[in-house]
């Protein structure tokens, strides 16, 4: 029973090793597994502009291929083997679902070079890559603190993960600083992507009393709730969603992943490609403010870009103390600025933050 | 003018070549489809069809099309018990992520012990979740004359946040920074549902599917029992004059169809899924109810009509990344299955005439 175990894995490590080497092709050959349909609006649309960018960078020398709607689980690890079997050379893997199956196949393939969005686990040949959202929300809460009026701003969570955690945190903490008395009414959609549940959420939260939403969800059915509504500013997530500016849309967070896939690739043809940990932001342009409206008055505006460059220089940082925890702990002492290993598994509100975050 | 007539009997021969013309129809429009989306249609049914069987790296799809099929044969079969009796589960999926749960707890309650005792308990406990489940509509049905259509699906989004619940909190991976979801069954070696024959994709879910076939198999051809649900399903006013009791029958076949959904969801999350996730169920309660109808509601069809829909997917999932097609197409692809399979449903009980008289309306 071992042996014949040990002899199937080697005859099927061989195949696997042989389909790779035997598709000896010129092109370097890019695989992306998406989450959602390219035309979402939101997350897979910019890692589909990404995946573009690439090949309009390299032309002839690259081929990409992609399968989106891929759910997270045994299917995903179906489709990157697959990608791998076809002579993928490098294969972006754009859910925190796919960690698990990335690593898995990732082990079967030592020659393919896997490259895991939002993730932990790394392997010699995984690396992993994340985008510092929370910067631009530290962006996004001042403006929604200088234009709420009534006080109370609609946050649309996706999953209480600390991601999420981490933006909300970010928003509320630079809407405070300019309007104390703002206060956060939080709705987990449990969904990235969903747009009845988004717009129904959305739709709650304007009931409630909120004139500015913000959404951590990918659809842009929270844009066309408040554009019904009428007098709700909201701002584009993960994609610009242009269409709904310059109102109620405002401005947005835009995820870039195109410089990062070019850069990858890029390193892939060279040869000099490693298994790194990457967590870039507004500094390095993976996360892209989109332009603020002329609904926002102008001394904001400017107040925001100047937060902006700040943040991109690395003067300020979105979490700087003093700061406490939502239980009235101290967490940051005054100028003190947050490490990036509290931040990656943050799971606390700030202080100020009415409610709690979902067990 | 063609014309629709009332066949005296239900035509045996229909009931199988239906199945069989589906397929084809769907092939044909399926390909219109690749067409107009500017693929070459011939390739694109190749890809989907061939390439997982025969292509060059069927050693690798073969086996997974186990992994696909095996969840939908056991979700089928437990489904087609209940609707021969006239007994709508819709809400498989709830009863699949439920005994899931209640796996997955069960093994994780031991971690880090290993024991080989921890398995089969796992596979009680996942058993017992779907049970549960699938008997709150079965119960309501029986006291409240409730539609179990409805409790059963709604039940299903139940099912859905209480996922959501545990993969956030009770069952979350204390070592995984926060993140959700469980810790990996499968680097528990005493609760992973491992491959019984190394890369044949032949998992202990797999051979439950097996069991559960030939068990309903007997069930229907042998067993008094299996006649009584037909006569419930085909006459239930007969059945009634025969002393068989509904309400017996309907906790039957929705116990039944639980426990073979809860298995099937504690096979999955014990081995090829390895975690309870947020997003662990993908559907397979939804696709196994038309996987029970292409099958005829056989034990045996449901073993070919699952491993045409697992084919669908993966050899899909092929022609997305191969081709460029489109995961909507693929999606419409597999709806027509369906829709074709109903719609020639028809001609089982009726059979089309020509006639030449024009009728007046």
């Amino acid at each position: 029973m071992k042996l014949s175990h040990l002899l199937a894995a080697a005859a099927l490590a061989a195949s696997f090793a042989g389909a790779a080497i035997a598709d000896g092709h010129g092109k370097t050959k890019v695989g992306f597994v998406y989450v959602g349909p390219v035309g979402d609006g939101g997350w897979t649309y910019e890692h589909d502009k990404g995946r573009l960018a690439v090949e309009k960078e390299f032309g002839d020398s690259v081929e990409t291929v992609f399968v989106e709607s891929v759910p997270e689980g045994p299917d995903s690890e179906r489709v990157m083997t697959q990608m791998a079997l076809g002579g993928a050379d490098l294969i972006f893997t754009t859910s925190f679902g796919y960690m698990n199956p990335t690593i898995n196949v990732a082990s079967k393939f030592p020659d393919v070079k896997f490259e895991h969005a939002t993730g932990y686990k790394r392997a010699d040949n995984v690396s992993t890559y994340s985008a510092r959202f929370y910067e631009g929300r530290a962006i996004q809460g001042h403006i929604a603190g200088n234009m709420t009026k009534s006080n109370i701003v609609g946050y649309i969570g996706s999953y209480p993960i600390p991601e999420v955690i981490r933006g909300i945190n970010s928003a509320y903490i630079h809407a405070a600083k300019v309007n104390p008395d703002v206060e956060f009414k939080i709705i987990w959609a449990y969904t990235w992507f969903d747009p009845a549940k988004e717009a129904d959420a959305a739709k709650v939260l304007i009931e409630q009393g909120a004139d500015v939403i913000l959404q951590h969800t990918d659809s842009t059915a929270p844009q066309a709730a408040a554009q019904e509504a009428g007098n709700v500013v909201t701002f584009g997530q993960a994609s610009d969603m242009g269409q709904y500016a310059p109102f109620p849309r405002v401005s947005s967070i835009i995820d870039d992943w195109a410089p990062y896939y070019i850069a990858r690739t890029k390193a892939v043809m060279d040869g000099t490609w490693e298994s790194i940990d990457t967590w870039d932001g507004i500094g390095a342009g993976m996360v892209g403010i989109g332009e603020i409206s002329d609904a926002v008055p102008a001394d904001v505006k400017a107040e925001a870009l100047a937060l902006k460059a700040a943040i991109a220089d690395g003067s300020y940082h979105a979490f700087t103390g003093p700061l406490k925890k939502q239980d009235g702990s101290d967490w940051l002492a005054d100028g003190e600025t947050a490490d990036d290993g509290t931040l990656a598994g943050m799971s606390f509100y700030v202080e100020g933050i009415e409610g709690d975050i979902p067990q | 003018m063609i014309q629709l007539e009332l066949r005296p009997q239900p035509s045996a021969t229909m009931a199988y070549a239906t199945p069989i013309l589906a397929v084809v129809l769907t092939m044909i429009f399926g390909g219109l489809l690749f067409a107009l989306l500017g693929k070459d249609p011939l390739q694109a049914i190749i890809t989907i069809f061939w390439e997982p069987i025969f292509g060059e790296h069927s050693f690798y799809y073969r086996p997974q099309l186990l992994v696909k099929g095996a969840p939908l044969v056991l979700i089928a079969v437990g489904l087609a018990v209940g609707f021969k009796a006239g007994i709508w589960n819709i809400g498989a999926e709830g009863q699949y992520i439920v005994g899931a749960i209640c796996a997955a707890a069960m093994g994780l309650a031991f971690y880090p012990t290993e024991s080989i005792f921890i398995f089969p308990l796992m596979v009680l406990a996942g058993a017992f979740g779907g049970l549960v489940w699938a008997m709150i509509p079965g119960v309501l049905k029986v006291k409240f004359g409730t539609n179990e259509i409805l409790v059963s699906l709604m039940l299903v989004y139940v099912a859905e946040q209480l996922l959501a619940s545990v993969s956030l909190g009770l069952l979350k991976n204390p070592e995984g920074f926060g993140f959700p979801g469980s810790r990996n069954l499968q680097q528990y070696a005493s609760a992973h549902n491992t491959e019984i024959i190394a890369n044949t994709g032949m998992h202990w879910g797999v051979v439950a599917a097996l069991i559960a076939v030939i068990f309903s198999h007997v069930l229907f051809t042998r067993h008094r029992l299996g006649f009584a649900i037909r006569v419930t399903g085909e006459a239930p006013r007969a059945a009634r004059f025969g002393g068989v009791n509904p309400s017996q029958i309907i906790l039957f076949c929705l116990g039944m169809s639980g426990v073979l959904a809860g298995l099937a969801g504690m096979f999955e999350v014990a081995g090829p899924a390895g975690q309870i996730s947020i997003d662990f169920n993908v559907g397979y309660g939804f696709t196994a109810i038309i996987v029970a109808f292409l099958g005829r509601l056989n034990p045996i069809g449901i073993v070919f009509a699952s491993l045409l829909m697992a084919l669908t997917y993966i050899g899909g999932d092929i022609a997305q990344s191969q081709l460029g097609l489109p995961a909507a197409a693929i999606q419409v692809f597999q709806g027509m299955l369906l829709f074709f399979l109903l719609a020639l449903d028809l001609l089982t009980n009726y059979r089309l005439r020509i006639s030449n008289v024009e009728r007046k309306s």
